[in-house]
């Protein structure tokens, strides 16, 4: 079947599954984002339990999207893995470090004689949830913003001279961190941020049986709800009116376009009705739960979860195609990396296309084993009684 | 090659040394103990006694705990290839990549979405659910393991692949060479069983502390019976497996066999040293020569471990540094002059494709591919070939406490399980004690593997084409020493977390009946 696909359509074809990733991996931090609400939210030790307890049965989810999408992202797109990994050293390391802390936290939180007490490892989880959303969103931005970097393949036959045999070289000051210091990057982490805290308090509010703990989440959701609205549009039309990272598609040079994201979105409308649509979902999943007076409406994460993957998704594309370079290098235009001149081989990828196919089934059984075991909502009740608590 | 940042090469090797060696700390008992679980499980759904249940739930916990921080240190190890060794990733990441994501989608899914039905499952789902659900986590984990392993045994064996000249990587053109290399397959299983043998010591050594205290004694036995059993049938595939590491290892990487055995010199009917004790020569002209002050040797042995045949010949650490005409083997300085030929030939391709001299670049062409089989010896044209010798001691020791243990886990797996069985093991003091003391002597024997293996193959990342001089990242070797130190510092004070958090489990015993059962 992919024998038969294009070059080029196996790089798009790569290019979706990689923003589909990431989107979904962005939906599932809401994980991140509850774990920076947990003493927002849980004002007694048992509620806070129920809090750990429900982010608990979920961080795993998360934590494998992020390795598959790192995982996917080296398969079909290697150079990126090695340019960006090796080169904005300091904030994929500290995103690391971020999500190893997390990783034990919620199974050592608990556990007699855990050498530091259960405070810490809360603190190790708000830890991951601020670092790991804030500095994810900023290394994202910098997609659309760039870094400063070159490639040289031929450095390879280096065997004199004073540069080391090293293809890709940063020539950021930070090793990364000086993303941080752009504020359009800064914008998209911090909207991230308070994204995953958003999408958190509707996950929340969807599974918890306490009433006070519900108060609690809709006055949060106005509150994080506002500065996520404002970093969005910061960063949104900060975005369009931006200049981009345009490829001429005979030459394969890179150059600079004025409105190149905007152009992207008007030239590719089916991305901008997803846009459109998942920012839409998005409001329409917070908004709901706000604006309730008797009854509350409490399943807004389906709306602002699918929403969020859908904007997302259009945004990695809006990257990617449509001729644009997706890893721009301010240093060095020449360098910048497309989804053609960073792919894996045409065998590579044909082999990773049927790999592919597993994903639906994947996300099937998933569905079906939350299905199972989420089927009533949490109260300090089923906390007693369960014997494997966190 | 004086302009490469030798600082830099090393602190980026001890930290994936570190990160890799933390990691495995943690893996085989996931690896092992999944499927011991789910024996436990399975007979608890067979025979619905409730003692099964307590007995399954007792290991599930202490596996939760250490799946937790393997979990924790495997994100590194995959990143890392991209921080630490970014030429690497662009150099080979066509084909390595692929194993990685595959690993997520294939393995960590059905690990990461079964273990939490097996966790927060036992009064959701049905019983027969429960069980498919851990069972599933062992595949997971297991599957995981595959993966990992095919990209590692790929360093070590490049199948599969061509050089494109054009892109300056090397690509995947067969998958299927790359999965089921007999490197691969021969890792593969010989990993996963030493982990179930590990996991068996680990169940046997802590049920023993039981029966030592006089404590849960009918649990502490059905669970040493599964164990035994199991770390019985793993030894036996270890063997096996062992065997087929040796050939692989002669045939693909004759210097680490032969740092491994400490041969200096080539032979045929080549002898093996069961026991050996080595002295450091001194001679500067004599390249790595490692006498034995002391060995117990069986003639033959060796030639019939690599290759099946007492008169076979095999190289010593001279004939592959120095060359050796007479079986055909080139020495390094030849082998690095070569390998600068090719890398040489590369940039004059790449350079008359850019002017459009055609005719320049196919000779060029032809140049690079007669000597590509020796492509990453040109990185050390001009520089020592010393540096290509890897550290003879610590293989040569490794291995064979390695393989000490491993008879030592048999021995043990033997008299345990016919002891138990006879219903005389309460009183066998001094095997209990063995037994518990054996849990330390598993990791170690893990570890040693490992060593065997990676310190080995230096200076390579992928055998003979790519050394690790020319697979780094261009970072300062400060910040990488900063990140050694900083995983070092976490690490280190989540292993202590951790064992604590066991040792308190495990002398806490399983949940009494009655507390059970008001979940049942």
């Amino acid at each position: 079947m992919f024998e038969t696909f294009q070059y080029i359509a196996l790089q798009q074809y790569w290019w979706i599954i990689v923003s589909l990733l990431g989107a979904i991996l962005v939906f599932l931090m809401f994980v991140q984002g509850g774990q920076t609400l947990i003493y927002t939210l849980g004002k007694s030790e048992d509620e806070r339990t129920i809090l750990v307890n429900l982010l608990g049965r979920k961080w795993e989810i998360t934590f494998t999207t992020l390795v598959t999408f790192g995982g996917a992202f080296f398969a079909s797109f290697p150079l990126f893995y090695s340019t960006s990994f090796g080169g904005a050293y300091w904030v994929w390391m500290l995103i690391l470090i971020a999500f190893v802390v997390q990783a034990v936290s919620y199974e050592f939180r608990k556990k007699p004689n855990n050498l530091f007490g259960h405070r810490f490892y809360e603190i190790l989880l708000f830890i991951n949830g601020l670092l790991g959303t804030i500095l994810i969103g900023t290394a994202v931005a910098t997609f659309f913003t760039g870094s400063q970097f070159s490639v040289d393949k031929m450095n390879l036959t280096l065997l004199t001279g004073n540069k080391m045999p090293i293809i890709s070289e940063w020539t950021g000051l930070a090793y990364g961190l000086e993303a941080a210091l752009n504020l359009q990057n800064l914008a998209l982490g911090l909207t991230v941020f308070f994204l995953a805290r958003v999408l958190a308090l509707l996950y929340f509010m969807n599974r918890v049986n306490n009433t006070e703990i519900m108060e609690r989440i809709k006055k949060q959701l106005l509150y994080n709800a506002i500065p996520f609205v404002i970093f969005f549009l910061t960063f949104t039309v900060w975005l369009l009116l931006s200049n981009g990272f345009a490829i001429n598609p005979t030459t394969k040079e890179v150059f600079v376009e004025p409105y190149k994201y905007l152009h992207n979105l008007i030239a590719m409308p089916i991305v901008a009705v997803l846009f459109v649509v998942g920012v839409a979902l998005v409001l329409l999943g917070i908004i709901r739960p706000i604006t309730c007076f008797v009854k509350c409406h409490t399943k807004g994460i389906w709306a602002t979860g699918i929403g969020t993957i859908l904007t997302v998704f259009s945004l990695f594309l809006l990257a990617g195609f449509n001729n644009t370079a997706y890893y721009p290098s301010t240093f060095d235009l020449q360098s910048s990396l497309t989804i053609e001149n960073s792919s894996s081989s045409y065998y590579t990828l044909t082999i990773m296309s049927y790999v592919s196919l597993l994903v639906p089934f994947v996300i099937a059984y998933i569905w079906y084993a939350w299905r199972s075991i989420d089927n009533k909502k949490i109260d300090i009740e089923e906390i007693k009684t369960e014997t494997h608590i966190y | 090659m004086e302009h490469v940042d030798f600082s830099l090469v090393d602190w980026s090797r001890a930290q994936f040394a570190l990160t890799a060696m933390y990691h495995y700390l943690f893996v085989p008992l996931t690896l092992g103990l999944s499927f011991i679980v789910a024996f436990m499980e399975t007979q608890y759904v067979r025979t619905s006694n409730p003692e099964w249940k307590r007995i399954t739930k007792f290991w599930m916990t202490l596996f939760g705990i250490n799946f937790a921080i393997g979990v924790a240190t495997g994100l590194i190890l995959e990143f890392e290839f991209g921080t630490n060794w970014s030429n690497y990733s662009w150099f080979v990441g066509d084909i390595f990549g692929a194993p990685l994501a595959i690993e997520g989608i294939m393995a960590f899914f059905l690990e990461s979405t079964f273990i939490a039905v097996m966790f927060f499952g036992w009064n959701k789902v049905s019983k027969k659910f429960h069980l498919i659900s851990t069972w599933l986590v062992a595949i997971g984990s297991n599957l995981s393991a595959l993966w990992i392993l095919v990209a590692n045994a790929w360093m070590q064996y490049p199948a599969g692949m061509k050089f494109n000249p054009d892109m300056a990587r090397n690509e995947m053109v067969n998958f299927w060479e790359v999965l089921f290399s007999p490197v691969a397959m021969n890792k593969f299983f010989h990993t996963v069983t030493s982990a179930y043998v590990l996991s068996s010591v680990f169940v046997i050594g802590v049920s023993a502390w039981f029966l030592l205290k006089h404590r849960e004694l009918l649990f502490a036995k059905k669970s040493i019976i599964v164990a035994s059993v199991f770390g019985l049938v793993a030894s036996l595939l270890i063997i096996i497996t062992g065997d087929g590491s040796a050939r692989n290892m002669a045939q693909h990487q004759p210097m680490k066999f032969a740092a491994m055995e400490n041969l200096y010199k080539g032979q045929q009917n080549a002898p093996l040293a069961v026991i050996g004790l080595l002295q450091k020569n001194h001679t500067d002209t004599i390249i790595r020569k490692q006498d034995f002050t002391f060995k117990i040797e069986i003639p033959s042995l060796l030639s019939i471990m690599a290759f099946q045949d007492a008169n076979a010949y095999v190289p010593g650490v001279d004939d592959l540094v120095n060359g050796n005409k007479q079986h055909n083997i080139l020495s390094y300085k030849e082998r690095t002059e070569k390998g600068k030929i090719s890398i040489m030939s590369l940039a004059e391709y790449k350079n008359a494709k850019k002017t459009g001299n055609d005719s320049i670049a196919n000779v060029a062409l032809t140049k690079f591919e007669e000597n590509y089989a020796h492509f990453g010896y040109g990185y050390y044209a001009n520089r020592d070939v010393n540096e290509l010798v890897p550290n003879i001691p610590l293989t040569f020791y490794s291995f064979r406490i390695m393989v000490g243990l491993g008879f030592h886990f048999i021995a043990l797996f033997l008299v345990i399980l016919i002891l138990t069985k006879k219903d005389k093991i309460g009183k066998k003091r001094f095997i209990l004690y063995t037994a518990l003391w054996s849990i330390p002597l598993a990791y170690i024997a893990s570890e040693l593997g490992w060593i065997v293996a990676e310190v080995g193959r230096q200076p390579w990342v992928i055998q003979d084409i790519l050394p690790s001089i020319a697979a780094v990242s261009q970072i300062k070797p400060a910040s990488v020493q900063l990140t050694f130190w900083l995983f070092f510092v976490i690490f280190t004070g989540l292993l202590i977390a951790e064992i604590k958090i066991m040792l308190s489990q495990i002398k806490k015993g399983p949940e009494p009946e009655s507390v059970d059962l008001k979940t049942n």
